[in-house]
């Protein structure tokens, strides 16, 4: 597929954009919190200078962490976001409102309470994300069963199998809370709790590797979108091989959609607004439209993050809130104005 | 040997038989319709032909092999298949769909560049190339698509052998716009496609095909020249229906006049 000429103009400033807009965030979320640090001491810090004071270790070793999981959560969102609507052919699919996001905790839940407390700090992770890919796995493939058939997606019943599924987890949530252990059911809710305060190097690193790996995927699978767009049997008659291309993208979104709830909780709505967002500058080219959604998630959820740390300081809102609260009318808007493809 | 040879064909879907025992050929540089009442079998037959359907009897060829055992890129470098239904919610631009068309190819962006603009000046949508795809009216979509099929098989060189299967091409058209696209076709298929698509309008088919093929009830009732097939006792018979056949005042092809 070969760009048009209006699309040249709007990508290259998307991207410029978005770029001095996610360095602007991520300069602002290290900087702002309890102990303002001023800009020239970021720099300082980064690069391993010592500073007077705590600020070089608040750096390193909280706010980085903390603003590079953020990032990396968002950005990994939003690219889910972009693969499960072009793979339902339909611009409302989110994973939190199709039920992944659910079933990925119950997921998450599962590891805690079958294996939690026995692999130390890394181990648990692990398992925890384990648990959350795989929950998040049944999910989607669930809910993409249902709701597609010969003659494309049904957007009703797409959203009806997220309330369906949301409601199985929360009961089955329940269910393990009810029968685990004192020390297990201590863990879950802390799990549960924990939402990008709980940011550690580590999570931080399996975060960006998770993206990375999305991003390299991107090359894969961004032709074979396009082409889906059209439709499942005009792909195939263009040569893409459907099965195969749906199969991995479940795979990568179970993935992302899994580790980004292990390591930092429900967030919800973000791989809804983003992709739409991006989509209005430049198209649905999935070339180009992956990549800014990925800069545009990181610094969505950077600033949401920021101001739900700093707006009531030094109480923290979870950041969950924030964006439903960005998302949920957003959601609204789209519902009304796509009303007539609601079938 | 025909380019598509398609031999005792039969399709079941859930215990009922939607074709049975259909052959037809067509040959490079051939126009084929297929007409018949709603619910003949017409695009089953096409769906069958495109690999969408597998057949549980007969075989379908294209170029000698199994269309079934072509892999899949090489198949969309030889075959072409324009459905009935695209719906397309998102906002691709005109000249974007079309170029998902060159997707199975490596022929290069400014080959590719090409080849889209010639397919779309030959539909007569090159003018809408900026314009956004949801936005158009539905005629000027179909047209938009065929032009993607077209570029999709638009050289002789990037397949041996190329086959264009258009499942009711001209439904949604102006009368001027169903003329011009049935020369384009006409047009193509002189560069050595073979063309097979489903017609409703037989005034239409009997003066662009060069054959005709009458499909009901799943079977093949005839297949031949329009003017030898076309005759009003079999459309009386397959349409139920009471209708008149005079020749065309310039061509003296076939014009099928209702009561």
């Amino acid at each position: 597929m070969t760009a048009s000429l209006r699309r040249l103009r709007p990508r290259v400033i998307t991207a410029a954009a978005l770029s001095l807009c996610l360095l602007a965030s991520l300069v602002t979320a290290i900087a702002l919190g309890a102990v303002p640090i001023a800009f020239g001491d970021i720099l300082a810090a980064l690069i391993g200078t010592p500073l007077d004071g705590f600020s070089g270790d608040i750096v390193r070793a909280i706010r980085l962490p903390r603003a590079l999981l953020a990032a990396g959560v968002g950005a990994v969102l939003a690219v889910c976001g972009a693969y499960l609507q072009g793979m339902f052919r339909n611009p409302l699919a989110d994973p939190s409102l199709i039920g992944v996001t659910a079933g990925a905790s119950v997921g998450a839940s599962a590891a805690i309470v079958l294996g939690g407390g026995v692999l130390g700090a890394v181990g648990d992770l692990s398992l925890v994300s384990l648990g959350a890919f795989a929950g998040g796995l049944v999910a989607v493939w669930l809910v993409y069963r249902v709701a597609t058939g010969i003659n494309g997606t049904s957007v009703a019943t797409m959203l009806l199998m997220g309330i369906a599924v949301t409601a199985l987890a929360a009961s089955l949530t329940g269910l393990m809370d009810y029968f685990a252990d004192n020390e297990s059911l201590r863990r879950m809710s802390l799990w549960r709790m924990g939402g990008l305060d709980g940011a550690t190097g580590a999570r931080a690193v399996v975060m960006l590797a998770v993206l990375a790996l999305l991003l390299i995927s991107m090359m894969r699978v961004s032709r074979g979108l396009n082409t889906l767009l059209l439709g499942e049997s005009q792909a195939r008659h263009l040569g893409v091989d459907v099965e195969r291309l749906k199969n991995l993208l479940i795979v990568l979104v179970a993935l992302g959609v899994g580790v980004s709830v292990a390591v930092a909780g429900s967030i919800g709505f973000v791989g809804l607004v983003v992709p739409h967002m991006i989509r209005l500058c430049v198209g649905p080219d999935h070339r180009a439209l992956v990549p800014l959604s990925a800069l545009g998630g990181a610094s969505l959820l950077l600033l949401a993050d920021t101001f739900a740390r700093t707006i009531m300081a030094p109480t923290e809102l979870p950041v969950g809130l924030v964006t439903a609260l960005i998302g949920a009318p957003f959601f609204v808007f789209l519902l009304a104005r796509h009303r007539e493809l609601i079938r | 040997m025909s380019l598509l040879e398609v031999t005792g064909v039969g399709v079941a879907l859930a215990g009922t038989s939607l074709l049975n025992n259909v052959s037809l050929n067509v040959g490079r540089g051939q126009v084929v319709s297929v007409i018949g009442p709603n619910g003949a079998g017409k695009t089953t037959l096409l769906r069958a032909i495109a690999n969408d359907l597998q057949p549980h009897c007969g075989m379908v060829e294209l170029a000698g092999q199994v269309v079934a055992s072509i892999e899949p890129r090489r198949r969309a470098r030889q075959m072409a298949v324009l459905t009935q239904h695209n719906a397309l919610d998102f906002s691709f631009t005109g000249f974007e769909v079309v170029s998902l068309a060159r997707g199975p190819h490596s022929t290069g962006a400014a080959m590719d560049r090409r080849i889209c603009r010639e397919a779309m000046e030959a539909m007569d949508v090159a003018h809408l190339s900026e314009r956004l795809y949801p936005t158009l009216s539905g005629g000027e979509q179909q047209r938009l698509q065929l032009a993607r099929v077209l570029a999709q098989i638009w050289r002789a060189e990037d397949a041996d052998g190329r086959l264009l299967l258009l499942d009711e091409p001209v439904t949604s058209l102006d009368i001027g716009h169903q003329h011009q696209l049935m020369r384009a076709i006409k047009t193509f298929a002189a560069t050595g496609v073979a063309v097979l698509m489903t017609v409703h309008d037989m005034t239409l088919a009997a003066h662009y095909s060069d054959t005709v093929v009458v499909l009901n009830y799943g079977r093949c009732l005839a297949s031949g020249r329009p003017e030898a097939v076309l005759t009003e006792s079999l459309i009386n018979d397959v349409f139920a229906t009471q209708v008149s056949i005079v020749p065309h005042p310039q061509t003296g092809k076939p014009v099928i006049v209702g009561c």
